[in-house]
């Protein structure tokens, strides 16, 4: 998290960004004192779907913001319980539809627990190969998608989806759609990779790394990138424990806390990986934790594919026909790309859940949207927006 | 983590007079849970929080849940004169349980990393009763979730600072995850300001008598 502070050509208004100062909150464009009621969205793009902020403004400085849900609700829960426990599994696909993979893991991991089903191993290794895919995916659209907020229109986000779609066309060779996978399934997944698709996804992930240091150098150095970042919207640590903030947004807190190290779910305590952690809680913070995480997701994928056994991939003892699980409730979560996502199912015993819920994290991570945007720039707000990482297919659900 | 009874001895020492009971989870994912009584929920919730062994800080996930009335039919053999003979007959007896809302909670611990104590509330009954105290005072994570069972499931949190309407818009009525509930035939369909336009909205949209009036909070 340097800048290049000897560089004789940086502006004084850079300056001023790398001592902290910033003038925010200082100035009053309308001398009269009267709060100017603008609808930011629901149809602009940089609000990543159909999102709408009711922001009140002093001159350009916001003073009061409210986020207004709902425009792609359709009731997911509820369909979830219409529908039997495997039929929810494709429409886990469509919550946050960047990264289905780790969706329907988190789902098959919490019917898992509800039913009390092991995974064989070969299984959970490709669990894990393909999620740490889908973070890599989805961190490196999310860079490309703030920068594009930011104004950088086009270059990064191609970028950054040539590397995704290299991902997609694995997933779609694996599973038989680029996005919308329904891969996985209680006890398992639903096909086996060949070793042409591991010996495919090994390249990919050699490859990254080159991509990452040039996109690294792209974006994490660029002073505009900087001075439109950092000590953008802070977050104290104590105000994201409590608001139930998850994910890299969190770790930016510098809190130590990943899914993947504490309930140690599938395989993950086997892997060497380390937990970045931010330590201003700021934009800049935040979009740091992404590009450091995929760094760790690659050391990830390199031992996960240099460890993986053949061996069966669907537990056979799971009953595919009438599943029905016992009696009983049961939470499973996952570290998804943007927090912790997490399923609570109640059974009745019946082929349906009688309570099918879905813990979306980047619903949650939106309860302090207003905190971290009060007292910045109208501009400000679609990069704090940016770098929450939202996704509304689940914020709306 | 400590076991549910011991989380429980101590919750109860620590916040005078509060009842909880244990509701048992018969599966295998053996999470149980506290249930807590509405006047020290606040109270039990803050210890939870703040007790330096147990530090729940974390307030994972918040949802409602739906239960209908139930009718439990008891058969038992009872002696009864049947034309001046004795008699075994079999006599159904029919116990009525009334429905309630519940609200769920996931509390995880990010100081000592360990979880998840799931806590849940019961509302008195499915209309006028559907009242729960907010721990959104406690668990500033609770806001947005608690706003949604509001939304969805007709809950009233007592001292929830923005209660309104999150995901349905405000003009809805009705709580669509309720288990008895009916959706219109026609969403689209919106009615008039005319005298026999608004006479045919209200066949159309026919109330469902369970409604208690929290329907209609709506944005200020």
């Amino acid at each position: 998290m340097t800048n290049n502070g000897n560089d004789s050509a940086v502006a004084t208004s850079l300056r001023d960004v790398e001592t902290g100062h910033r003038p925010v909150a200082t100035m009053s464009s309308r001398l009269d004192g009267e709060l100017l009621e603008v609808s930011m969205g629901p149809q602009h793009p940089s609000t990543h779907g159909v999102f709408r902020m009711n922001v009140a403004l002093e001159g350009e400085i916001v003073r009061k913001l409210k986020p207004v849900f709902g425009y792609l609700h359709r009731n997911h829960e509820k369909i979830g319980e219409n529908a039997t426990y495997l039929g929810s599994m494709p429409y886990t696909d469509r919550l946050d539809y960047f990264c289905s993979m780790t969706n329907n893991w988190a789902y098959a991991l919490s019917v898992e627990k509800l039913v009390g089903i092991e995974v064989p191993e070969r299984a959970e290794y490709l669990r894990v190969i393909l999620a740490e895919l889908t973070r890599l995916q989805n961190h490196a659209s999310l860079l490309g998608f703030l920068l594009s907020d930011m104004g950088a229109w086009g270059t990064p986000l191609m970028y950054a989806f040539r590397e995704r779609e290299k991902i997609l066309d694995l997933f779609e060779s694996l599973s038989g759609s680029r996005m919308m996978c329904d891969y996985m399934r209680f006890g398992g997944c639903r096909v086996d990779a060949d070793d042409a698709w591991l010996a495919g996804a090994k390249r990919i992930v050699d490859r990254f790394p080159k991509f990452l240091d040039e996109f690294e150098a792209l974006i994490l150095q660029n002073e505009i990138v900087i001075a439109r970042t950092q000590n953008v919207g802070k977050l104290s640590p104590q105000l994201a424990i409590s608001a139930g903030i998850t994910g890299p947004m969190l770790r930016a807190c510098g809190v130590n806390y990943d899914i993947r190290k504490v309930d140690g779910y599938g395989i993950y305590p086997r892997f060497k990986f380390r937990i970045p952690l931010g330590d201003h809680g700021d934009t800049y913070d935040r979009l740091m934790m992404r590009a450091l995480e995929m760094h760790e997701s690659i050391e990830i994928l390199k031992q996960a594919l240099a460890q993986i056994q053949p061996g069966p991939v669907m537990n056979p003892k799971v009953k595919i026909r009438a599943f029905r699980p016992p009696i009983g409730e049961a939470y499973g979560r996952i570290e998804g790309p943007k927090g912790e996502l997490g399923f609570y199912l109640i059974s009745d015993g019946g082929p349906n859940p009688y309570r099918y819920r879905v813990r979306p994290p980047s619903f949650i991570n939106l309860t302090v949207l207003e905190d971290l945007c009060l007292g910045h720039t109208v501009a400000d707000v679609m990069v704090i927006l940016g770098s929450i990482d939202i996704v509304m297919g689940e914020v709306d659900r | 983590m400590e076991t549910l009874e011991q989380i429980k001895n101590r919750a109860e020492l620590a916040v005078r007079g509060a009842k909880i009971d244990i509701v048992a989870n018969p599966g295998p994912s053996q999470q149980s849970s506290l249930l807590l009584d509405h006047e020290h929920a606040v109270g039990v919730a803050t210890f939870l929080r703040d007790h330096p062994a147990l530090s729940f800080d974390f307030c994972s996930n918040v949802t409602g849940v739906d239960w209908l009335d139930r009718v439990l039919k008891k058969t038992a053999k009872v002696k009864q004169v049947v034309d001046g003979v004795e008699k075994d007959v079999d006599q159904t007896t029919e116990e009525k349980i009334p429905g309630y809302l519940e609200a769920v909670y996931h509390l995880y611990s990010i100081k000592h990393k360990h979880g998840p104590l799931i806590i849940r509330m019961r509302t008195a009954n499915r209309g006028d009763g559907a009242r729960l105290p907010s721990l959104t005072p406690i668990w500033r994570s609770a806001e947005l979730q608690e706003r949604e069972i509001f939304d969805l499931y007709g809950i009233r949190f007592d001292n929830h600072p923005d209660l309104r309407r999150i995901l349905m818009w405000d003009e809805f009525v009705d709580f669509p995850m309720r288990k008895d509930y009916r959706d219109p035939d026609d969403y689209e369909w919106e009615p008039t300001p005319h005298d026999d336009v608004l006479e045919r909205a209200k066949q159309h949209y026919t109330p469902r008598p369970t409604l208690d009036g929290a329907e209609n909070i709506t944005a200020q």
